[in-house]
């Protein structure tokens, strides 16, 4: 895994005077100003990347976007509490539990609302999966970047199976809607844990084909070995979280910072660490974080404890569908929490989580009502894309290309 | 009961004695502790000051978020909105069906924006807290920016201007950055009507 060597980090220095954009500083008349983007499928999504070439060398780039704002913040505003969690997934569309997970988790922070056992497992565990989701998506997508197509359709057959276990919880592949206030929306089906426990050897199979086939490879390790390094106090500067800092030798991870949040603190997670700092750094931590998802997945599904799934406050919970046919009292509460929904008291609070792509956090203004008065996400994306140009100066057109696959951006997260 | 928030650390109130021996008393206005996360009201003009303090001695050395809220009818009845009709929105018309009154802003002044530190790699006991700063401000101020000491404010305050109308003096680069550069207010504002949405790009030209 991590080597020991103490490393020499390249001076990096934030960009005058704008930190997010490069400006050429020649008037050479023969620069070409060119667009990458918006569409542009390796931007992976409708980002615009105007970039200034010196013959192949980059020496000008500045990011647009807000091409898929869709007001997700202003929407929320308007709806009750648990109305605006479908919302939620649609931003960060490759690891959707997590956005799902983060948002109850405001919501029950601000509630002061406790969640029981068997929940938080069930949380971690499709945490979990929706981050190796994530992963998988981004390590196929990333190598066709790079000119290798074999590995998308590996990594999308085993996506595949990754979506058929959100599919037998919930009923959708994506976007499942399965977290709630106070809990998860349903028990785990019958014979889940049979499939799942199924799904681990082959995933584990995966991931050593794919190690397979990129460790080695002279190509690959030609195109991404030494390329967009990132030193760990640029990296501070510039906001980065979760994989992309981790890959610079950081091991800082919410999951086990403090102790961890929900079940990570009885899970007693390492955050893994790679030293490079480069394009190859931030691909193979990737590769890690799904082996260490993996080992998670199973220790979950050992040690997942029975009991109830959600919360029993029926202020804020759903009652039992049987009870609406038998119990006056739950009918009317299940018509109050439909119609109404539930107050939340007022206050700040801001809870953040470790998604597939660093932090994620929700900053929840709550007015006393059953609405919020102000959600803002802060999503990993629109920080770390701030970064490429600064990582950008200097580098041919085609390692750009690389830099912003290894950094991950996924651009319903960028704008919301 | 799980109410201390682990993602936070415990409340970091010795980083507020400390602003306070280093600045003078007035420069926390008011501490608000809310489930475990520490909030400090502090001055517009102070703002930079602060989290240069917060950066340097304390060891807050990750921007987290910078968030701006629109606090305009807090907690009030509001039972009038800002609407528009078939042919478009309008900024200035207020709609209400008799009863409602255009709501006075409820916080110390209407907007206030929060910034969220972090402490990441100069943690030394195990402990990475979080500290909130708050500004106050009313529509005609404006705050200093931040990329001085965070250099990663730079999209949030974009973001903030963008959507919420706040001014960041010496932004290098303050323009729209989500909505479409001609576009005509800030969608945010809780004054910002909803509904009566042109349909874009129709136009006949």
């Amino acid at each position: 895994m991590a080597t020991t060597e103490p490393r020499i980090w390249p001076k990096q220095k934030v960009l005058q005077p704008t930190p997010s954009e490069l400006y050429p500083s020649s008037d050479n008349p023969d620069l070409l100003e060119i667009n990458l983007g918006p569409n542009h499928p390796s931007t992976h999504g409708v980002l615009r990347v105007v970039t200034t070439l010196d013959g192949e060398i980059v020496v000008g780039l500045k990011c647009e976007v807000g091409y898929v704002h869709t007001g997700i913040e202003k929407n929320i505003e308007q709806k009750t509490y648990w109305k605006a969690i479908p919302y939620v997934p649609r931003m960060d569309y490759l690891s959707f539990f997590s956005g799902e997970t983060a948002f109850c988790m405001a919501t029950e922070k601000a509630l002061e609302l406790e969640v029981p056992r068997r929940a938080e497992w069930i949380r971690v565990l499709f945490q979990e999966l929706a981050r190796l989701h994530s992963h998988l998506v981004f390590l196929g997508t990333g190598s066709v970047d790079l000119g290798g197509i074999a590995l998308l359709f590996y990594c999308f057959r085993a996506r595949d199976e990754v979506l058929d276990l959100f599919e037998m919880v919930c009923g959708a592949r994506m976007h499942p809607r399965y977290c709630q206030v106070g809990g998860v929306a349903e028990d785990l089906p019958k014979g889940f844990e049979a499939i799942c426990r199924k799904f681990i050897p082959f995933m584990r199979n995966q991931l050593d084909q794919y190690d397979e086939l990129i460790a080695a490879n002279p190509i690959w390790l030609g195109r991404t070995k030494g390329v967009g390094v990132l030193s760990p106090e640029f990296a501070m500067q510039m906001g980065l979280t979760g994989p992309n800092l981790r890959a610079s030798g950081v091991p800082y991870d919410l999951r086990s910072a403090n102790g961890g949040y929900g079940a990570y603190r009885e899970l007693d997670y390492t955050p893994v660490v790679e030293q490079g700092g480069d394009v190859h750094a931030r691909f193979r931590i990737r590769i890690e974080e799904m082996r260490a998802s993996v080992d998670l997945i199973e220790k979950v599904l050992d040690g997942m404890p029975g009991g109830p799934i959600i919360a029993d406050d029926r202020k804020v919970v759903l009652p039992p569908r049987h009870e609406l046919h038998t119990s006056m009292e739950s009918l009317i509460h299940h018509f109050k929490l439909v119609t109404e929904g539930f107050t939340v008291p007022a206050g700040e609070v801001y809870a953040p989580i470790e998604s597939a792509r660093g932090e994620f956090g929700f900053h929840l203004i709550a007015d006393g009502g059953p609405k919020p008065w102000r959600v803002r996400l802060r999503s990993p994306s629109l920080v770390l894309l701030q970064s490429l140009a600064a990582l950008c100066e200097g580098v041919y057109l085609a390692d750009l290309i690389a830099i912003l696959a290894s950094i991950d951006p996924v651009l319903g997260d960028v704008d919301r | 009961m799980q109410v201390n928030s682990p993602t936070w650390g415990e409340p970091d109130n010795g980083a507020g004695d400390r602003l306070e021996a280093e600045f003078g008393a007035g420069v926390i206005i008011r501490r608000v502790e809310h489930r475990g996360e520490l909030t400090l009201d502090i001055p517009v003009d102070r703002l930079l000051d602060v989290c240069r303090f917060l950066r340097d001695h304390e060891g807050y050395d990750l921007l987290s978020d910078v968030t701006a809220v629109d606090y305009l009818g807090y907690q009030g009845e509001v039972a009038g909105y800002w609407g528009g009709g078939s042919d478009g929105r309008d900024i200035n018309h207020y709609s209400h069906s008799g009863k409602g009154a255009v709501p006075e802003a409820a916080g110390p002044k209407r907007f206030a924006v929060s910034t969220t530190l972090c402490k990441v790699m100069t943690v030394t006991d195990g402990n990475h807290r979080r500290l909130r700063v708050r500004v106050w401000l009313d529509e005609d101020e404006s705050i200093s920016t931040l990329i001085s000491v965070y250099p990663s404010a730079d999209f949030h305050e974009r973001e903030a201007f963008d959507l919420m109308g706040i001014t960041f003096e010496g932004h290098p680069n303050l323009r729209r950055i989500l909505m479409p550069d001609d576009w005509g207010g800030h969608p945010q504002r809780k004054d910002y009507p909803i509904g009566g949405e042109p349909v874009q790009f129709s136009d006949e030209v």
